[in-house]
């Protein structure tokens, strides 16, 4: 059963995948783009780890694709065409990602992975726990890191977004 | 005697021309002619001083003049061999000092008339005062490298001022001639100076001219095809003299050089800078004289005594009447360097010597005086043409008066300046070497002729009508004529035996009757010849003229020097030799290089899209490289 | 631990994703375009924490702590790069590549 999910959801993640790189609709690439998040998030559910699950959802799915729809509404008209590149770049893209791939893949399979075999359930608590910890293998410090980064960040993003004020007719290019 | 103030001589003139030049637009002209002017008085005020200083007071010890020398060294080449620069005052400085102070400030003065009105009024100055400092500079030198300096100094200048009118084709070409031929002769100047440092081991004047130097006595310890390397470097270095003396066959420049403004012509071209060939040989005398018993002084002697006379016979062809004061020059100079190569070194024996710096003198202030009186009569007539001119002593009695009197002068005639110094050239030449004793006589003859053929031709013969009346020239310009006319007279009276000779001693000169009523029944002959033939219009001078036919047509053409040196440069040397070395380097030699320059922009410009600015090319290359080195660590760096 | 599926299987998927990442990067032509690849980019190196801690060290939960941060800081990203793309939509009225190309040669 559940392999028959995996398969499934992972060849909804690279059909859309694909797709969604190729599309010459903004929006629909952006939304192709979606799914292939939950279809990531399905991944997370399926190896047992609901919280991450729940972020995904939460703030790919909810936050940056939504931040993604907005740039793209405001910069352009829905149905723009996209410009693609020329084909025989595209060919060449291709074929350096299908010799990467291919590295990646027999790396992978002659790799002995040592799979411990057993499963253990993780709950909510131990992750926050794990992240407040102090002792060792604690992260309470990259925990505080990211929150200040976020704060940094938002503010960059405001201030950028803002840009400039405009006084004058002349100053709009 | 303490002589560093002398160094502000030449410094005076460099502050005009330094303060002129930088602010030349900011200059009303009336202010610069009296910068140019006061600065040169200072200069000629110093001179005097230094002069009387020399000469009356503190210059003698046991009757011999010493030699003063103020320097400090500049470059160190080896251990031996320095540059120094400094000044240096011994008889023939000090007397140059005077010269040249005194024909600039003339110069100077009579500028603020003459060029009044130009619109490079204030340039002209500033050229006129570093003309002067240069040649203040190559006065004092004291040693072979900082005369080579400050004769290259004088040379621009030159050029600049030859040049001054740049809008004029003809001038340009003048000065670009001048500069290329007095350059070429001092290519051997420099040879001349670099042998004379490698087998000397020294620059200084001071030490190369000491009769028990080494430097003397040892001239026959090397040799090169028959003569001493000495003997070499100081032909060298005459020819060097010999293009800044306008001495044949190098004097093809100076008749052109009368492009330049009147004014000019009369400071660098007749009084000071072509004296300086005249001065380098005087300053080199005992090393000429004592190395190789004189074989580089027969030369000098030789080209002197044929310049003198090739260049009096082209004067009386000539109509341009700058030009004929021109050729006078170059044949007056011939003399100077006769009357050098003539002499002897102690004693009477010296007179050429002292004969030659006298002839020097005077030749400077009555040549002056004659050109300056030729630039007052082409203000008044705006011609250089002869054919133009005539009748004009009724208008320009001031200018007529001090013309003849420097024609008298140059003619030889008892008692002006012209008379005692060129009765002590024949003296020297009469006494070493008859046959340029009667060269000498001749060209006085000569000399005497052309002379007065050009002041008849101006102010008597035909009574030409002109369109504007002439009229004499201000005051600022008779002034200079009047001082110099005075100095003119006068000049012979100088005792000059007594204070320049070659060994410094002085000797008591006497005039030779003889030799002196010779002198002066040919000069007196000339001025006849030139009476019957000029005084009144006639047509006795043209039918001597077709008399002479072809030679009388070839002189007039200069016995077609230019057309030889064109001939030589332009078919020869242009074609046959530069041509095809120019083609080589232009094809092979830059060629290459070119090719090499070429083919890395058209590369260039083949690769610069790789940088497109576009991330996601370098992305790609990022990626495709971490692919491949990934391969490479994978699968074939495996151990 | 997803019955019957190896680690194998898993990571061969994300490599997929990985490389569609990586062509979606380099052949878009429009800012926010080649900001949605980044994201696929990144989406599949979390799954290969989440799955590597999964599978190899179930008792430890630190690939989680990464993919947290990872998230995070992709959302960090995603809010300046779009805050980015608006701004200079401002200025050049465009999000094309090839109008931003003023750093070449």
């Amino acid at each position: 059963m559940e392999k028959i999910i995996f398969y499934i959801l992972a060849l909804v993640m690279i059909v859309f995948a694909i797709a969604s790189v190729t599309s010459k609709k903004m929006l629909r690439s952006v939304i192709y783009l979606l799914f292939v998040l939950c279809g990531i998030a399905g991944i997370y559910f399926l190896i047992d780890y609901n919280f991450l699950a729940a972020i995904q959802l939460t703030v790919y799915a909810g936050g940056i694709i939504v931040l993604i729809i907005f740039s793209v509404v405001l910069v352009h008209h829905i149905e723009m065409e996209l410009e693609v590149a020329k084909r025989s770049k595209q060919i060449l893209v291709g074929l350096a990602c299908l010799v990467g791939l291919g590295v990646f893949l027999t790396t992978i399979y002659a790799h002995p992975f040592n799979v411990a075999g057993k499963s253990v359930t993780t709950t909510t608590e131990d992750i926050g726990l794990g992240l407040l910890s102090y002792e060792t293998g604690g992260f309470i410090l990259p925990f505080e890191l990211i929150s200040v980064l976020l704060l940094a960040s938002m503010i960059g993003a405001i201030i950028i977004a803002k840009g400039k004020k405009l006084t004058n007719k002349n100053d709009i290019k | 005697m303490d002589f560093t103030y002398v160094i502000l001589i030449p410094l005076i003139p460099l502050a005009a021309f330094l303060l002129l030049g930088i602010f030349n637009q900011k200059i009303k002209p009336a202010v610069s002619g009296y910068i140019g002017v006061a600065g040169l008085s200072a200069s000629a005020a110093l001179s005097f001083y230094t002069a009387y200083q020399y000469f009356f007071v503190g210059g003698k010890v046991d009757g011999v003049y010493q030699t003063f020398v103020e320097k400090t060294t500049w470059m160190n080449f080896t251990d031996t061999l320095a540059i120094d620069m400094g000044i240096l005052i011994d008889p023939i400085s000090v007397m140059m000092l005077i010269v040249v102070s005194i024909v600039s400030l003339m110069v100077h003065i009579y500028s603020r008339g003459y060029m009044k009105g130009d619109d490079g009024y204030t340039r002209f100055f500033a050229f006129l005062g570093l003309f002067s400092f240069s040649m203040f500079g190559l006065v004092l030198a004291t040693n072979l490298f900082q005369i080579y300096i400050f004769w290259e100094l004088v040379g621009v200048s030159s050029y600049l001022l030859i040049g001054y009118y740049y809008t004029k084709t003809s001038a340009v070409a003048a000065a670009k001639k001048a500069f290329i031929v007095t350059r070429f002769a001092d290519l051997g100047f420099l040879i001349g100076i670099l042998i004379i440092g490698y087998y000397t081991g020294t620059y200084d004047f001071e030490t190369l001219n000491n009769p028990e130097g080494s430097a003397i006595l040892s001239w026959s310890s090397t040799s090169f095809m028959g003569l001493s390397f000495l003997t070499w470097a100081l032909i060298l270095i005459f020819m060097g003299g010999a293009g800044k003396s306008a001495m044949f066959p190098l004097h093809i420049w100076l008749p052109d050089a009368m492009e330049g403004p009147t004014p000019v012509s009369a400071l660098i071209h007749a009084a000071t800078m072509v004296v300086a060939g005249v001065y380098l040989v005087a300053r080199l005398f005992p090393m000429y004289y004592f190395i190789e018993d004189g074989f580089a002084l027969n030369i000098v002697a030789y080209v002197g005594g044929f310049s003198s006379l090739f260049a009096a016979i082209i004067a009386i062809t000539q109509t341009d009447i700058k030009r004929v004061l021109a050729f006078s020059t170059m044949s007056q100079l011939g003399y100077m360097m006769m009357a050098l190569g003539v002499s002897g070194y102690d004693g009477h024996e010296g007179v050429g010597y002292m004969a030659s710096m006298f002839h020097l003198f005077t030749h400077a202030m009555f040549k002056a005086l004659l050109f300056l009186g030729a630039g007052s009569v082409i203000h008044a007539v705006h011609s250089n043409y002869l054919k133009d001119m005539g009748g004009l002593r009724k208008y320009m009695p001031i200018t007529n008066i001090t013309f003849l009197i420097a024609a008298l002068a140059i003619a030889g005639v008892f008692p002006l300046s012209g008379f005692w110094s060129k009765d002590e050239i024949l003296v020297a030449a009469f006494e070493h070497n008859k046959l340029l004793y009667f060269v000498g006589v001749f060209v006085a003859g000569l000399t005497a002729f052309y002379m007065f053929r050009l002041y008849f031709g101006i102010f008597w013969g035909k009574d030409t009508q002109y369109k504007h009346v002439p009229h004499e020239s201000p005051i600022s310009m008779t002034l200079p004529l009047m001082l110099l006319a005075f100095i003119s007279i006068v000049g012979g009276f100088i005792p000059f035996s007594e204070l320049i000779t070659a060994d410094r001693a002085g000797f008591e000169a006497h005039l030779n009757i003889p030799l002196a009523i010779v002198a002066t029944v040919v000069g007196l002959t000339g001025i006849g010849l030139a009476y019957v033939f000029y005084k009144k219009e006639n047509d006795l001078a043209d039918r001597f003229a077709n008399a002479f036919g072809p030679f009388y047509k070839w002189a007039s053409n200069k016995f077609y020097f230019d057309e030889i040196y064109m001939f030589v440069t332009k078919k020869i040397i242009f074609k046959r030799i530069a041509w095809p070395i120019a083609f080589f380097d232009k094809k092979y030699v830059d060629g290459t290089m070119e090719g090499i320059g070429n083919k890395t922009v058209v590369i260039s410009e083949k690769i610069k899209g790789m940088q497109s600015g576009k991330v996601q090319d370098y992305a790609f290359g990022f990626i495709a490289g971490v692919v491949v080195l990934a391969m490479v660590f994978i699968y074939l760096w495996t151990n | 631990m997803i019955a019957g599926i190896s680690i194998y299987e898993i990571l061969t998927v994300t490599s997929i994703l990985f490389f569609i990442g990586v062509y979606g990067f380099i052949t878009r032509k429009n800012l926010i375009s080649i900001l949605m690849s980044i994201e696929l980019i990144l989406n599949a190196s979390v799954i290969n924490f989440v799955v590597i801690n999964k599978y190899l060290y179930p008792d430890m939960l630190q690939g989680v702590f990464f993919s947290i941060f990872i998230i995070a800081v992709a959302a960090a990203e995603t809010a300046l790069a779009v805050s980015i793309i608006i701004n200079l939509y401002r200025q050049i009225a465009s999000v094309e590549v090839k109008d931003t190309e003023i750093m070449k040669y």
